[in-house]
């Protein structure tokens, strides 16, 4: 059994699908705090058989979760303060996302134009379908 | 300050408004011969399009306004590398208003969102054409007086043409609208247009290869060409080219208050012997696209007929 200490103060992102952690990792630009992370992967699960969780020690009010939401909104978010979970954050697909997906249509402005932000808004929430902000283009997960 | 990026920016009722304008401009052009003294357009159209950008230069010279602009890619600073961006910080410093044309798809959302001047997207790759579709609906509303309670028959590439997609969403806002899409099925309607737009909206369609059974049921024949430009192999394109024709022949089978429209240049599907039935509106329609640009620009610019 692996055991890795609890948080005194910061976030647990709990229930991510199994291999998808180093995609939220990166996602959510953990790669760049100088805080301590951990990532756990392949972790037992009753509901999901295996999942994944990252701590992450600290204040992080600067973290966008809105791009967790776009990855996978059944993903738990667990706020800890004084070693106890304070709040537990419902996920959303996010109305637009920027510069997480990239438009692969080779007729959009942002295919010669890479200075652009990528931006896409969400079109269909029944099928979680998002389109490009300049060309219209869905784009599929 | 507004910009014209997509036919759906403008609702019904600022349609109704604008077309009424078109339609005063149309029979009082001296009228408004000076409402844009000492304005400018900028027509910067990065690919080649003499039809679209001299209706926006005669729109502006029939109100009063003076041009400036390019008219390829090649003889603007884009050939330098500079950003849609960069170029329309500049224009915006010269000119009034601009119309843009651009090879790809949402470069002018782009320059609309660094620009203090109106933008109106005068084509973008195969995304949208909004003027067009103001052309087609003052040309149908000049026809038939109406624009609700009609049949409309879209005939050619309707995978590939984007005027066909944008009057199709501007025309399912209007009540009791049929649509039979006639095309081979290799180019018919996308599935967003089918799925999205025409099965969601619950608006009465057929989807048929026979233009001959279609003829008869329709109020506006709206016939589009097979454009090579959109094809990447040329045998698909040959095969597909000529799969409608519009002749004399063709035009006994329609009804008598049948009209008949083109976005143009057209290539073949339309015989040059139908042009002088009196039901060949697709050089009116080019004449509507002026007065409806002259409409569009004094909108856009807020600037009012004197009394």
């Amino acid at each position: 059994m692996l055991n890795i200490s609890g948080l005194k103060e910061g976030i647990v992102l709990d229930h991510i699908q199994a291999g998808k952690s180093l995609d939220i990792y990166y996602h959510l630009g953990l790669d760049k705090l100088e805080c301590q992370v951990a990532i756990i992967k392949n972790a037992k699960s009753s509901k999901m058989g295996r999942k994944d969780i990252i701590k992450i020690e600290g204040a992080l009010d600067n973290l966008d979760l809105k791009v967790l939401g776009y990855i996978d909104h059944n993903i738990t978010v667990n706020i800890i303060k004084d070693d106890k979970i304070v709040e537990k954050k419902t996920l959303k697909l996010p109305k637009k996302i920027t510069n997480v997906i990239h438009c692969k249509n080779p007729r959009c402005i942002t295919s010669i134009e890479q200075e652009l932000p990528h931006v896409f808004f969400l079109s269909d929430e029944a099928t979680e379908t998002y389109r490009c902000m300049y060309c219209e283009e869905k784009y599929g997960k | 300050m507004r910009h014209l990026l997509n036919p759906l920016d403008f609702s019904v009722e600022e349609i109704e408004k604008l077309l009424d304008l078109a339609a005063d401009i149309e029979h009082d052009l001296p009228g408004y011969a000076h409402v844009c003294d000492g304005k400018k357009i900028a027509t910067l159209f990065y690919e080649p399009s003499t039809r679209t950008r001299l209706s926006f230069e005669a729109a502006m010279l029939n109100l009063g306004g003076s041009v400036l602009g390019f008219s390829s890619a090649a003889s603007s600073s884009a050939a330098k590398g500079e950003s849609v961006s960069d170029t329309i910080r500049m224009i915006s410093c010269y000119a009034d208003i601009c119309a843009m044309r651009h090879p790809k798809e949402g470069a002018p959302l782009v320059a609309s969102l660094h620009s203090s001047i109106p933008v109106i997207n005068a084509g973008d790759g195969g995304h949208q054409h909004p003027t067009q579709t103001l052309t087609d609906l003052m040309t149908i509303r000049s026809l038939l007086g109406r624009l609700d309670n009609m049949t409309v028959g879209l005939c050619g590439d309707l995978k590939f043409g984007r005027t066909v997609h944008s009057l199709i969403n501007a025309l399912v806002r209007y009540p009791g609208v049929k649509f039979v899409l006639i095309s081979p099925p290799e180019l018919r309607v996308p599935e967003y247009i089918r799925e999205d737009v025409l099965k969601a909206g619950n608006v009465e369609f057929a989807e048929v290869g026979n233009l001959d059974d279609a003829m008869p049921d329709l109020d506006i024949l709206y016939m589009t060409r097979v454009q090579r430009e959109r094809f990447f192999n040329e045998e698909d394109y040959i095969r597909l080219k000529d799969c409608y024709i519009l002749d004399k022949a063709k035009m006994k089978l329609a009804k008598e208050h049948m009209f008949v429209l083109h976005p143009l240049p057209r290539v073949n599907e339309i015989s040059v012997e139908v042009d002088s039935d009196p039901r060949a509106a697709y050089f009116r329609q080019v004449q509507y696209g002026v007065y409806v640009r002259m409409a569009l620009i004094m909108t856009l610019l807020e600037v009012e007929k004197p009394c």
